[in-house]
């Protein structure tokens, strides 16, 4: 019995009880192309503390960054740290039954680790193995697990139940923190949280332009998050053709 | 088709009724049954037109100025504007005057070309490239790669249609982001800011964007 193991602590309990209870949200069907957003009030609350975090720290943080450093090592860093998330790449690759991809992004691995100099660089891409990325959302949405509820997660910005839960479980069964040593496992978060600084200062007009421009920055970011994420998933979005019959009976009626 | 005589025309008619009613009149003879007057190969084309105008400018090496202003006149040429105008302001299209839509568009126009020139700076030094067109309902969707300097290449769709009398593109779609869906959202958020007053909008999206 897996529970009785002693190394397996309370927090993963915890971890795996909150996995599983979300989950079961997840049962209600797809309905492609809504909106579902029962939590809208502690969500838009959630939402405002992400905005005050990107003001206060997050945006002048990855503003020092992107000025302080060269756009190559800024570079080096993302590959680095979209490197280390390959094995778990691969992981979801199998899980899902996508062998191909499995083994294009093991192959990806091999080659940025070596001829790559440990990842900092992407020959890989140039040898026509662009990145295929995938994660334990996407595993559950091939599983049919339906999206579930939109959330705004803290500092982590828009996600859905499906997608929230994949984020816990891909942390969980992350290859790289179960057979990597103490120091180097580290890696992995510090290249992450540089990555997602790099990417902040790279798309800052356009991050600002959603969270500070908007007339409603949460309704904008939920928007374009979900449409994003549906079309990355490959969800077939059929209510995009009420607003384009929309379209035409405006124009009928002219 | 009446009155389709190039001698009967009033020259004030625009030359996009003209040129609507001759491609029309074009596929009636070539095409027997019912067709759509727009095909597969027509929306393409327009998109291929559409892409070599925004390929041009992203690599013309103008000031960026200079390119938000040839993106307006590519934007007014190769789009739906009023169409487009008409569905992200929804139910109170309905309701506003003739003048108020007609202000309505023309502030939104710019706002657009403001907002998404910005944007556009993302593509100087990139290309377009169109990849396939199929019909989809009574119009067509056509995929494009966008080939950006120092990124993986990714998808923009453009749903055309040719309902105004001439084919457009009244929607694209970034990555499956809907610029149409966006902006419903943004001037749907705008209109409720200003309690649902209309001229107010207008005003202030002469200036936002």
């Amino acid at each position: 019995m897996i529970l009785k193991r002693p190394q397996f602590r309370y927090w993963r309990m915890t971890a795996l009880l909150a996995v599983v209870v979300a989950l079961s949200a997840c049962a209600r069907p797809e309905l492609a192309g809504e909106i579902y957003d029962p939590n809208e009030a502690q969500n838009r609350q959630m939402h405002e503390i992400n905005k005050k975090l990107d003001r206060a720290v997050v945006r002048p943080v990855a503003l020092s960054y992107g000025k302080s450093t060269p756009e190559e090592l800024r570079i080096a860093v993302g590959n680095f740290a979209s490197n280390l998330s390959l094995p778990s790449t691969v992981l979801n690759d199998i899980l899902q039954f996508q062998l191909g991809d499995a083994i294009h992004n093991t192959a990806r691995f091999v080659l940025n680790t070596t001829v790559g100099l440990g990842g900092l660089l992407d020959p890989a891409t140039d040898a026509g193995l662009p990145p295929r990325d995938t994660d334990f959302g996407e595993t559950l949405y091939v599983w049919g697990f339906g999206e579930g509820a939109y959330v705004e997660l803290p500092l982590l910005g828009p996600s859905t139940t499906r997608d929230a839960v994949g984020k816990i479980v891909d942390m969980a069964i992350n290859p790289l923190n179960r057979y990597v040593p103490a120091p180097q496992k580290y890696f992995l978060p510090v290249a992450s949280v540089l990555s997602r600084l790099g990417d902040r200062y790279r798309f800052g007009t356009t991050v600002d332009s959603i969270l500070y421009e908007s007339a409603d920055s949460y309704a904008q970011s939920r928007l374009l998050y979900l449409e994003n994420r549906r079309f990355q998933l490959g969800v077939e979005v059929k209510a995009q053709d009420d607003i384009y019959e929309g379209l035409y009976d405006d124009i009928l009626s002219e | 088709m009446k009155g389709f005589t190039m001698t009967s025309f009033p020259s004030d008619l625009p030359r996009r009724k003209l040129l609507a009613g001759l491609s029309a009149a074009g596929l009636a003879l070539a095409v027997p049954g019912p067709a759509l007057a727009l095909t597969t190969e027509e929306a393409r084309a327009l998109i291929d037109r559409l892409v070599a105008e925004i390929n041009a400018v992203i690599n013309s090496g103008k000031p960026e100025r200079a390119m938000y202003a040839d993106f307006e006149q590519i934007f007014a040429r190769y789009a739906y504007v009023s169409g487009i105008a008409r569905t992200i302001l929804g139910p109170p299209a309905r309701t506003a005057s003739k003048a108020q839509m007609k202000a309505f568009t023309a502030a939104f126009r710019g706002y657009m070309a403001r907002k998404y020139g910005k944007r556009f700076r993302e593509f100087i030094g990139g290309r377009i490239i169109v990849q396939s067109a199929r019909p989809l309902k009574s119009f067509f969707e056509v995929k494009t790669t966008a080939v950006l300097r120092g990124e993986p290449p990714f998808e923009v769709t453009f749903m055309v249609s040719d309902i105004s009398g001439r084919s457009l593109f009244f929607d694209m779609l970034i990555e499956g982001i809907s610029l149409l869906k966006a902006e419903k959202t943004e001037i749907g958020a705008m209109l409720d800011k200003r309690r649902g007053k209309l001229d107010l909008l207008i005003e202030d999206l002469r200036r936002a964007g």
